[in-house]
């Protein structure tokens, strides 16, 4: 499966579970800031990928948990070394370079962006 | 009022799906709010006639033991108006269940008739505390909703 083939896929599902028009699920776009998902929402949408593409998505490995509550890995309203290291880790498929700039926890919703999605689903349709 | 909206439960397969009936009477005092001259059944009241039949259904899936909350009407369509008089069926089944969640499908019956469906999904809030804390009796399985699906489970284990 081609990376054009999973976009246009992760895009129908963003459709359908955010209620969206087509043209607003751009690589980009960002869940909870630019298309509007709220906590629910993440799982709804594990659900529907998992359906879409027949792959299994355990829990915390697309959107990890258990971070932000984590006093080692925030200080200050900002992931310490040790939390950006650990969400590095667990979050191979997303991009930090905005994020490293300025890691506060309210922004860490720039990593969620549909392209995300796409590079985790590639690791998972490849394998 | 009680705030029950289905009457009965006509099948119920545990873990799988079910069908409720609602009898619409113009005896039930918010027909007559909506509206006086012309009473039609809300839409909102069958969401939520089908929130409690698939909430049952999600409910009895882990035996009363998780606080089923409604968390998202993924889809909500109707097509036509239910009046006195008419009988309602909700038909679901569950489409997917975790420790977190479950998501249903279903349909709205009319007189044996589609005229909607409402997708939903629900949340098991103690699997999702994100730091919240909740009372520790289950109070979304209240006597009534559990007594509604009894003879079923009681059939089972004849």
């Amino acid at each position: 499966m081609t990376e054009t083939e999973v976009f246009e896929i992760v895009k129908e599902t963003l459709v359908e579970a955010l209620a969206l028009d087509d043209d607003e699920v751009t690589a980009g776009a960002t869940l909870t800031g630019d298309l509007g998902a709220e906590s629910i929402d993440f799982l709804d949408i594990v659900f529907r990928l998992e359906k879409s593409f027949d792959i299994k998505i355990p829990r915390g490995e697309l959107f990890p948990d258990n971070i932000v509550n984590n006093p080692d890995f925030v200080k200050d309203g900002s992931l310490t070394e040790a939390g950006m290291a650990e969400l590095k880790a667990r979050m191979p498929h997303a991009d930090f370079t905005d994020f490293e700039q300025n890691p506060d926890i309210n922004n860490m919703g720039e990593l969620f962006t549909v392209q995300t999605i796409v590079n985790y689903v590639m690791t998972k349709v490849a394998g | 009022m009680r705030w029950i909206w289905i009457d009965r439960f006509k099948e119920f397969e545990p873990g799988k799906r079910a069908v409720a009936v609602k009898n619409v009477s113009l005896a039930e005092d918010h027909l007559h709010d909506h509206w006086d001259a012309f009473p039609i059944m809300p839409c909102s009241l069958m969401v939520e006639g089908m929130a409690q039949t698939a909430g049952i259904l999600v409910g009895q899936a882990r035996d009363f033991k998780e606080k089923v909350i409604l968390a998202k009407v993924a889809k909500a369509q109707f097509d036509e108006i239910v009046v006195p008089g008419d009988q309602i069926e909700y038909h679901t089944e569950i489409e997917h269940v975790t420790p977190d969640a479950a998501v249903t499908k279903g349909s709205v019956m009319r007189n044996g008739e589609q005229i909607g469906t409402v997708n939903l999904m629900f949340s098991h809030i103690d699997q999702n505390l994100a730091g919240q804390e909740f009372p520790e009796e289950n109070f979304v399985f209240t006597g009534q909703f559990e007594r509604l699906v009894a003879p079923f489970l009681e059939n089972d284990d004849a």
